[in-house]
């Protein structure tokens, strides 16, 4: 097998694009639960919805940078809803209830996409600018993978801008740390946590956009994807934002490389990685034991 | 009504025996009243985990599917030439699963429980695919025979569909007097103190982590039991069986039923086979309508259809807080 570095860095590449959606979708469920402790298991849902939705403004508008930029929007605005209207009624019951009140809402959405859309998947092409191939001097690779990798990365500085240089992103900071002394303050939290389910779930929606033009539409995208984001916040840590970036990106190194290697453990093994950080390190890289268990 | 539930909180398992005994002729076809009582104990050990012990596993295909590949590979790789040796297989291969997945996922509590039992779950699924060798992979595992039952120089043919049901109620009302047995020995009690209050059982000097464990494993040797009967029911494996959506359907039907309740899951297993089978007449999207009965369900009704008529009936709080 040629294993030179010629034959590996394209999966490098590859890997550092499926890393990207990880993060993304990790960032995502990381916010909502370090502040709200709710897991949301319908995100891969709305993965999928914000890939669903880019074909449907594509074929309306007949411009993906428009689709793009709208798709993200109305899956946020899904979010806005879930949160008001069905996660608000759970606070203060177990923490599993989040759980299993998303986890149906997830099988809700798959069958109303499939109903919708139906069984099989769409197929989505790049817009035509980025439809061919970059030369990166070492090598050629197609260049919407790149614009990929930049959007998500502007996207995440934005976060990090948001969450650090901002009055709401100080309290949503404060809210995860300490949420009784931030109410104690007079700050009203629910609006806090409906914008940041908002976001989140936006995220995940963006996240599916971008995904459309690479691996397609169908309606069980988004379920593979939840499980394994899953794994990248075990990996990284629970709430901790740097850790889901940072597992997300070491994950789909480990899914590209496999592929590369022997192709049949790839699945497996993002969840070697994950036993193998439950040995070593329980609380994830960058956790810290205790939250929320 | 008094007397009903006053005999089913005091004989919970004569109960159960005397309404499944007769219950296949109450159902549309002999088939489904077979799948029911199958997954009714798939349900039992989900609950035993999640609503006597308070661990929500997202995983219990793993278990139900472990218990399947066992005994399905006895019979029809290894050709076990006794079905009970065969059908132990499944239930022993589960044991197994649950001892080293439950050592990992206990590692985390809470919320992350879940999400670790999930992917371990999906990390068999994902071997099983791909070890088609061993499991069929895509195509599932084929040609597990249904040998006949040998009792006493009586031999049963199981091909017959009532014939089977009595063989599966048999195997799952003795599953069932053992959930009651373990609930009601020190324990089950033990079990229950945990998901009232885990640090104050700690503070009493019990190892938690070590009786979280063990009903881990007990639950899913009922799982993988339920696995085992069912790989013999149809004579197949789909790779399915240990996919996320058969973690689903067993969360939704214990929760249905009502998780914590002595008969909740086998009320949840019902409702949920009964109501699928008849809505799959009209629609092949019939899981919609499923996924928003659960999502009322959590929201408006979290003690399930068993455990909300039990707090209605005369001297029913008894019959549904205690088994």
């Amino acid at each position: 097998m040629d294993v030179s570095l010629a034959a590996v860095l394209p999966q490098v590449f590859t890997g550092l694009v499926l890393g990207m959606l990880f993060v993304l979708l990790a960032v995502g469920l990381s916010l909502i639960f370090g502040l709200m402790t709710v897991v949301n298991f319908s995100h891969g849902a709305l993965y999928m919805l914000g890939a669903y939705f880019t074909v449907f403004f594509l074929t309306y508008t007949r411009s993906f940078w428009v689709a793009l930029a709208v798709a993200p929007f109305i899956v946020g605005a899904i979010g806005l809803l879930i949160e008001r209207f069905l996660i608000r009624r759970l606070y203060g019951r177990s923490p599993d209830d989040p759980l299993l009140l998303t986890f149906g809402l997830s099988l809700v959405l798959i069958e109303t996409a499939k109903l919708i859309w139906g069984k099989i998947g769409l197929t989505l092409d790049p817009p035509r600018e980025l439809g061919g191939a970059v030369n990166l001097g070492f090598m050629a690779f197609p260049a919407y993978r790149l614009f990929v990798i930049a959007v998500t990365i502007v996207v995440l500085i934005a976060l990090w801008a948001f969450l650090t240089r901002t009055n709401v992103g100080l309290i949503i900071r404060a809210g995860s740390r300490d949420p009784l002394m931030v109410r104690a303050l007079g700050i009203d939290l629910n609006r806090i946590w409906l914008l940041v389910f908002g976001i989140g779930c936006g995220l995940a929606g963006l996240a599916g956009a971008l995904a459309g033009p690479m691996r397609g539409a169908y309606a069980d995208m988004g379920v593979t994807m939840v499980i394994e984001s899953f794994v990248v916040i075990v990996v990284g840590g629970m709430g901790s934002l740097l850790g889901a970036v940072v597992a997300g990106l070491l994950l789909g190194q480990v899914v590209g490389v496999t592929t590369f290697l022997a192709p049949k453990l790839a699945e497996i093994m993002v969840f070697v990685v994950m036993a193998l950080v439950l040995l070593i390190r329980p609380s994830g890289i960058f956790g810290e034991a205790g939250l929320a268990e | 009504m008094g007397a009903v539930t006053a005999f089913l909180s005091r004989h919970p398992v004569a109960a159960f025996g005397v309404f499944f005994a007769v219950f296949p002729f109450l159902m549309p076809y002999k088939a489904l009243a077979s799948q029911v009582l199958i997954f009714g104990l798939f349900a039992l050990g989900f609950n035993l985990l999640y609503g006597y012990t308070g661990l929500l596993s997202f995983g219990h295909a793993a278990y139900y599917g472990l218990g399947a590949y066992g005994t399905g590979i006895a019979l029809a790789k290894l050709k076990v030439s006794s079905l009970w040796l065969g059908l132990a297989a499944g239930p022993l291969l589960a044991v197994v699963g649950a001892v080293i997945i439950g050592f990992f996922c206990l590692r985390r509590r809470g919320i992350y429980f879940a999400m670790l039992t999930l992917a371990f779950a999906q990390l068999l699924y994902f071997v099983a695919f791909h070890m088609a060798d061993l499991t069929g992979g895509d195509d599932g595992l084929r040609g597990i025979p249904l040998l006949p039952v040998n009792l006493f120089g009586w031999k049963i043919d199981l091909e017959n569909s009532l014939a089977f049901y009595y063989f599966a109620f048999v195997i799952v009302w003795a599953a069932v007097a053992g959930l009651k047995r373990i609930l009601d020995s020190p324990f089950g009690t033990v079990l229950q103190a945990i998901r009232e209050n885990g640090d104050r059982a700690s503070a009493c000097g019990y190892d938690i982590n070590r009786v979280k464990h063990l009903s881990f494993v007990f639950s899913a040797f009922f799982a993988g039991l339920a696995g085992g009967l069912d790989a013999l029911r149809l004579a197949v494996v789909p790779v399915e069986s240990l996919y996320w959506v058969t973690s689903g359907q067993v969360v939704i039907m214990t929760l249905l039923g009502g998780a914590g309740t002595f008969f909740g899951p086998f009320v949840g297993a019902g409702t949920y086979l009964v109501l699928g089978d008849r809505l799959a007449v009209f629609t092949e999207r019939w899981p919609l309508v499923i996924g928003l009965i659960f999502m009322a369900f959590v929201l408006f009704l979290p003690k399930g259809i068993w455990g909300t008529l039990v707090d209605k009936l005369p001297g029913g709080q008894a019959a549904g807080a205690k088994p």
